[in-house]
C-alpha cells in the first residue's frame, strides 16, 4: 500500500490495449521486473470493443517509470502508454464506504457526507455505506475524517483519467 | 491481397504447414509428442523438411543458428509440457540476442486447458517474458493469421522470439476459414524505418570538431546489413571502430581502423580507446554491462550518440546526447551525406600506438594453448569460415582471435551467455548456409550441454565441424576463483569427461585429437578438408586465463593485461 510521506513519487499512467487474454498479465510483468508497486489497477472498456483501457497508479523513482513506459509500450497488445499529471488530465476515482454510527454520531456522519458530496447507499444494523466520487485527494481527505468513527469496510474503484481538449488519452 | 484458392478440406496444422511453405520455411527443427501430432502429420506431405533433434533446446539453437546465419526466422516445433519448458533456454537466448524464431509448441485440448491435463504446461505464461510477443490459440481459423502475424513481429524492427502455443482440438480441427493470407491485425505494433531527419542533422552536427572518435558497432547494426554504410561513414570520418561480441565481422576486422572488441575480455587497445575518446557513437548496440563495466566511469567527458531501433534502449543504460531511432543501415546512409572528414590524425596514430604496444598475446608455456589452437585454425582457414561459440573462456579466445571479416559469420550467445549453444546452432547454420564451411568452438563443458545433437548431424549428414577446446574445467568461474576467490575451486573440475573422439566415433562421427603444438596445424588441415561432420578434440593447458580482463562492475580504467600479483577484491559487478 502506499506510504504517505512517498506521495509525491505517485505516478498516473494510462494505457490504451488490445482486447485479448494476457494483456494484464504482459503489462503487469513489465512493473514486476522493475520492482514497480502498483497502487491501483483500472481494466475497463473503451469507445471501441477492440481495445480496453488501464489505468494504473504506481510509485517509484521517475527514470525507472519512464523506462516501464517505454517497456510497456513494446508490447505488441499496447497500442499506447502514457503518464498524466494532474494539468493535463482530469482524474477520478470512486469510493464505497461502510461506516458504524451510534445515536450520537449518526447526525455527525451524515453532515460529514453532505459535505464531501457522498451518497448514502444503505442504511442498515447501524451501519451506512456512502458512495463518493471525487479526486483521489478528496476521497482520502473523506476517509481520514470518517476514521475518527468507526470505518469497517473500504473499496476503491482506482484512479481514471481522461486528457483534456483534443489530445487522446 | 492475394487469395489462396482452397480445393479441399484441411486442418489447422496442415493450414499452418501450408503458412509456413508460404513463407518460404525450409527447415523445421523439432522434437514430436502427442499434442503435436497433428503438425508432424502435416509435414509428412510437406516440402519443408524436418530436422529431428534429440532435445528440444537443440532445437531452438539449431533454429537460431539458421536465423543468424541467414537472416531468416528459425522454426522450431515440440510438444506439450516438457517439450515446451524445455525451448525456454533457446527462447531466451534468442530474445536477449533479438533473433527471429517461430515457436510452435503443441498443447492439450482447449477444454482441458488449467485442468492438469497430461503433459500440459501453461507455455504462453511460462515464456511471457522472454517473448517479443506470443499466441495461445484458440480457434482454428485463426491459424494463417496468427502465423503471418508471428513471422511480421519475428522478422521486423528489433527482432526476436514469437511463440505459437496450438491445442490439439485446434491443429487437428477443420479450417474453414477463406484465405491462409489474411489480414493482420496489429494495431498496437509499429516498425521504426528511416529515423527522424531532424534527429540525424543533430547527430551529424555532434561529430563536428571531435578528434578522437569511435564508432562502436553491435549487433543492431549486422541485424540491419548496415555493413557497407558503417564502413563508408567509418572511412569517411577517419574514425576507429570498435565492436561488440555480436558485432563481430560488421566492420572488417583486418581493416587498420578496426580496434576488435572491447569489454571485460576485448583487446586492450580497443579498452584504452574508450577511455581517451572525445566522441563515441552506438550504431546498434546496448551499451551492454559487460562493454561498460561501471556506467558512472564510462567514456568520461565524450559525447555520447546512439543509434537504436528500439525505443525502449535509448536512455536504458546510458543517457546519450543525441539519438536516433530507426533502422541502422537507412540512419547511416543518411549521416554519411551530412558529415566530413574529420582531423583524427593524431587520433588514428595514438590508437595504432596501442595496437603495437598492447597486442593480445599467448604462449604455450603450460602446455599447448586454446589461443594458439584457435589462432592455427584461422589461419589453417583464412578466417574465412562461420564460427559459433559456446559460452566461456573458449568464446572470448575466439573471439580475440578468430578475426571476422564479414557480417553473419560469428555466432554467438551474447545477452544470455547460454552454455549449449554452440554445437546445434552451427548445425542449423551449416544448414542454413550450404556452402559455407561451418565450425562450432566450444568448450568441453558447454559442449557436453547438448552433445546429443551429434546424432542429428551425422543422421541428417550435415558436414558441421566441432572444435572441443578440453581443459577439463569450467574454465571462465575457475580463473574467477583464482583471481577473485583465493583459488578456492568449487564446482568447477569436470572430472570423468568422455573420450570425446570415442564419443564421436559412437554416432558415425570422424574424430580427429590434438594434444601437441607440433601437429595442431597438421591436424586442423585434414579435420578442415574432412568432408561430412567432424570433431576435433584439442586437450589443452588447464588452467591457462583469458586477458586482458577488465573485471565486472569496473570501468576500463582497471583493465589488466596480465595476472596481477596482488590479491584483487571481489567484483561488484554481477557475473
Amino acid at each position: 500500500m502506499a506510504q504517505k510521506d512517498n506521495k509525491k513519487n505517485i505516478h498516473t499512467i494510462s494505457m490504451l490495449v488490445a482486447n485479448k487474454p494476457g494483456v494484464l498479465v504482459r503489462i503487469a510483468m513489465v512493473f514486476a521486473r522493475r520492482g514497480y508497486n502498483i497502487d491501483s489497477l483500472v481494466v475497463s472498456p473503451s469507445h471501441t470493443p477492440r481495445f480496453s483501457r488501464m489505468t494504473i497508479t504506481a510509485q517509484g523513482n521517475p527514470e525507472t517509470l519512464e523506462q516501464i513506459i517505454k517497456q510497456a509500450n513494446k508490447l505488441v497488445d499496447v497500442i499506447h502508454a502514457s503518464e498524466h499529471s494532474e494539468m493535463d488530465a482530469v482524474h477520478s476515482e470512486l469510493a464505497l464506504i461502510k461506516v458504524k454510527y451510534t445515536k450520537t454520531t449518526k447526525p455527525i456522519i451524515a453532515k460529514l457526507a453532505k459535505r464531501f458530496h457522498a451518497r448514502l447507499l444503505d442504511d442498515s444494523d447501524n451501519l451506512f455505506i456512502f458512495e463518493q466520487a471525487g479526486s483521489t485527494e478528496k476521497l482520502d481527505e473523506f476517509e481520514v475524517l470518517l476514521k475518527k468513527y468507526s470505518v469497517i469496510e473500504m473499496v476503491r474503484t482506482g484512479k481514471v483519467v481522461m486528457v483534456k481538449g483534443h489530445e487522446k488519452t | 491481397m492475394k487469395k489462396t484458392s482452397l480445393k479441399k478440406s484441411m486442418t489447422g496444422a496442415e493450414a499452418l504447414i501450408k503458412c509456413l511453405e508460404n513463407q518460404g520455411v525450409e527447415y523445421i527443427f523439432g522434437l514430436s509428442g502427442g499434442s503435436a501430432i497433428p503438425m508432424f502429420d502435416a509435414l509428412v506431405n510437406s516440402k519443408i523438411k524436418l530436422i529431428l533433434v534429440r532435445h528440444e533446446q537443440g532445437a531452438t539453437h539449431m533454429a537460431d543458428g539458421y536465423a543468424r546465419a541467414t537472416g531468416k526466422p528459425g522454426v522450431v516445433l515440440v510438444t506439450s509440457g516438457p517439450g515446451a519448458t524445455n525451448t525456454v533456454t533457446g527462447i531466451l537466448t534468442a530474445q536477449m540476442d533479438s533473433v527471429p524464431l517461430i515457436v510452435l509448441t503443441g498443447q492439450t485440448t482447449t477444454w482441458g486447458l488449467g485442468l492438469d491435463a497430461f503433459q500440459e504446461a501453461d507455455i504462453t505464461n511460462i515464456s511471457m517474458p522472454v517473448v517479443k510477443h506470443n499466441y495461445l490459440v484458440k480457434n482454428t481459423n485463426d491459424i494463417p493469421r496468427i502465423a503471418k502475424e508471428a513471422f511480421h513481429i519475428a522478422s521486423t524492427g528489433r527482432p526476436g522470439p514469437v511463440l505459437i502455443d496450438l491445442p490439439k482440438d485446434v491443429s487437428s480441427g477443420i479450417f474453414t476459414g477463406t484465405s491462409l493470407n489474411p489480414p493482420m491485425d496489429l494495431p498496437g505494433y509499429t516498425v521504426p524505418d528511416k529515423g527522424n531527419t531532424r534527429d540525424i542533422q543533430k547527430m551529424a552536427k555532434m561529430f563536428k570538431g571531435a578528434t578522437k572518435p569511435l564508432l562502436l558497432v553491435g549487433h543492431g547494426a549486422m541485424i540491419a546489413k548496415a555493413h557497407k554504410e558503417v564502413r563508408a561513414l567509418a572511412e569517411k570520418l577517419n574514425s576507429p571502430v570498435i565492436s561488440t561480441l555480436l558485432g563481430k565481422g560488421v566492420f572488417p576486422e583486418t581493416h587498420p581502423l578496426s580496434l576488435g572488441m572491447i569489454g571485460m575480455h576485448g583487446t586492450a587497445y580497443s579498452n584504452k580507446a574508450i577511455i581517451n575518446c572525445d566522441l563515441i557513437c552506438s550504431i546498434g548496440c546496448r551499451w551492454d554491462d559487460r562493454i561498460n563495466g561501471n556506467n558512472d566511469e564510462f567514456c568520461i567527458g565524450a559525447k555520447k550518440l546512439h543509434i537504436d531501433i528500439d525505443p525502449a534502449e535509448i536512455g536504458k543504460v546510458v543517457k546519450p546526447d543525441v539519438s536516433v531511432i530507426g533502422d541502422a543501415r537507412l540512419i547511416v546512409e543518411a549521416l554519411l551525406k551530412k558529415v566530413a572528414r574529420l582531423d583524427t590524425d593524431e587520433w588514428v596514430k595514438e590508437v595504432q600506438f596501442y595496437k603495437k604496444e598492447f597486442p593480445l598475446k599467448y604462449n604455450n608455456d603450460n602446455g599447448l594453448s586454446a589461443q594458439f589452437v584457435i589462432d592455427e585454425l584461422y589461419k589453417v582457414t583464412k578466417g574465412k569460415m562461420v564460427v559459433t561459440t559456446d559460452v566461456g573462456q573458449h568464446q572470448m579466445w575466439a573471439a580475440q582471435f578468430y578475426l571476422a571479416d564479414k557480417p553473419d559469420q560469428w555466432l554467438s550467445s551474447g545477452g544470455a551467455g547460454t552454455m549449449g549453444y554452440g554445437y546445434p546452432s552451427a548445425i542449423g547454420a551449416q544448414l542454413g548456409r550450404p556452402n559455407d564451411q561451418v565450425i562450432a568452438i566450444c568448450g568441453d563443458g558447454g559442449f557436453q550441454m547438448t552433445l546429443c545433437e551429434l546424432a542429428t548431424a551425422a543422421v541428417n549428414k550435415i558436414p558441421v565441424k566441432v572444435l572441443i577446446i578440453d581443459n577439463k574445467y569450467l574454465g571462465m568461474v575457475r580463473q574467477w576463483q583464482e583471481l577473485f576467490f583465493d583459488n578456492r575451486l568449487s564446482g568447477v573440475d569436470l572430472e570423468g569427461n568422455p573420450d570425446f573422439v570415442k564419443l564421436a566415433e559412437s554416432y558415425g562421427i570422424k574424430g580427429f585429437h590434438i594434444d601437441k603444438v607440433s601437429q595442431t596445424r597438421k591436424v586442423l588441415t585434414e579435420a578442415i578438408k574432412y568432408k561430412g561432420p567432424c570433431l576435433i578434440h584439442a586437450e589443452v593447458a588447464k588452467q591457462d586465463n583469458v586477458f586482458p580482463m577488465v573485471p565486472a562492475g569496473k570501468s576500463a580504467y582497471h583493465m589488466f593485461l596480465e595476472r596481477p600479483k596482488t590479491k584483487l577484491e571481489k567484483p561488484t559487478g554481477s557475473t
